[in-house]
């Protein structure tokens, strides 16, 4: 089935959650791919809605480029809320 | 187990010390129990013994819905075919899943499918015994894919990202399988003539042996466990889940009021683990080597589904390519 392009298969398990990657499926045309999709990856009630996206159209970052891209936010811990100590009486900010 | 002597074409394992950076990098972090993902740098060696054995696994999946489909259409009601063809059904997405994880490592799914028909890839032993009669569909979902999850639930700790991630939607599927396998059992034990309860009893005589060899040859004759156990794509060795699998099936087995086929299988006070007789592996080995009552038929049957369904696959390309030019003509 290799003659078939490769998609990968994004599902939202319900309402209100973000698409989510799963697997992938081959098939012959988009449409194709959502029905394979369907039955393999949503037999038991595990979506409302899928994607699927020709596999080589996913850019992706490789995992040597994983220090620069990553790192610089470790040392910006004041971007998180718990930076900032406020005295008890106010903390509920 | 499904997956039975995979090869990891290695001879002895290297210390740490004498690791290329690379190499060291990788072990660290496997030991570590960081996941290894698709696009990590990985020893050729580990990526070639995980598509071995992941298609391995994938094929035994898909070959495994063959002795199942023999009796879709002899089911005693429609409530037990309908779970039988969800059971076949599963299979099929496993086989799927699985493939779609060693596709993740490069390889091509075609070619080891290929592999398989030549009969240079192997499947499960188990998969190459008949299933005779209905009370087989029983022992089959208990025992067969009770084996296979044993093996599986360990395999959900594998160092490979998208095999330990196909092994974790597996295993939430198979324990329906196992109990509607025992159900079956069950029924027939509590409510069958005796002609069927002497039914579930040749099944179980006939599928005891060949599912203890699911987990592969003993410690010792396992010449490639060490090297998979060091990186983490087996995480116990082939006796210990044997071991697991008799002490947690022996008190279902006596709960059905039946035996198994081995006069040696006790409990062992002072081990606290069932003593069991020795496997038969010269039967297991030929088996593996292609000599089974069904190889032949099952890879048959494998070849026969993918010729006829050729045509089924160049008309779909063939659509796919002729509403591609329409879109662009019309664009």
């Amino acid at each position: 089935m290799s003659e078939w392009p490769l998609f990968e298969v994004f599902v939202r398990s319900k309402h209100g959650l973000n698409h989510k990657h799963v697997g992938s499926v081959h098939a012959a045309d988009a449409r194709m791919a959502l029905e394979n999709a369907r039955d393999l990856y949503t037999r038991r009630n595990e979506g409302v809605s899928i994607w699927v996206v020709p596999s080589n159209n996913i850019t992706a970052s490789s995992p040597d480029e994983k220090e620069p891209l990553f790192d610089p936010s470790h040392d910006k811990v004041y971007r998180h809320a718990s930076f900032y100590k406020l005295p008890d009486e106010v903390n509920q900010m | 187990m499904y997956a039975q002597l995979v090869e990891t074409g290695v001879k002895k394992i290297k210390s740490l010390e004498e690791m290329t950076p690379e190499e060291r990098n990788f072990q660290e972090k496997v030991d570590a129990e960081v996941k290894i993902e698709p696009k990590n740098w990985m020893p050729d060696a580990y990526r070639k013994t995980l598509v071995r054995q992941i298609s391995q696994h994938a094929h035994s999946e898909v070959v495994g819905m063959l002795p199942e489909g023999n009796w879709v259409t002899r089911a005693p009601t429609l409530k037990r075919k309908l779970q039988l063809m969800a059971k076949i059904q599963d299979e099929a997405g496993h086989g799927l899943y699985l493939y779609s994880a060693m596709e993740t490592l490069g390889a091509d799914r075609d070619e080891e499918i290929e592999k398989l028909h030549q009969g240079k890839a192997k499947y499960s032993s188990i998969f190459n015994y008949p299933t005779l009669n209905w009370a087989d569909m029983g022992t089959v979902g208990w025992l067969v894919d009770g084996a296979a999850i044993v093996n599986q639930v360990v395999l959900q700790r594998t160092s490979y990202g998208p095999y330990s991630r196909a092994m974790i939607r597996i295993c939430k599927e198979e324990s329906f399988h196992q109990r509607q396998g025992y159900q079956i059992l069950l029924d027939l034990m509590r409510e069958g003539t005796e002609e069927q309860k002497q039914m579930v009893q040749d099944s179980i005589n006939r599928f005891w042996w060949p599912s203890l060899m699911m987990f592969g040859p003993s410690d010792d004759q396992s010449p490639n466990s060490q090297q998979s156990m060091a990186w983490k794509i087996k995480r116990k060795s082939n006796d210990e889940l044997r071991q697991m699998f008799i002490d947690q099936t022996v008190p279902q087995l006596e709960f059905l009021g039946c035996t198994a086929p081995d006069p040696d299988l006790k409990w062992n006070e002072e081990t606290g683990h069932y003593d069991f007789g020795e496997i038969d592996w010269q039967e297991f080995y030929e088996v593996l080597k292609g000599n089974g009552p069904c190889n032949q038929e099952r890879i048959a049957t494998r070849k026969k589904a993918i010729d006829e369904g050729t045509w089924v696959r160049q008309a779909a390309k063939a659509y796919a390519e002729k509403q591609q030019q329409k879109q662009q003509s019309a664009a």
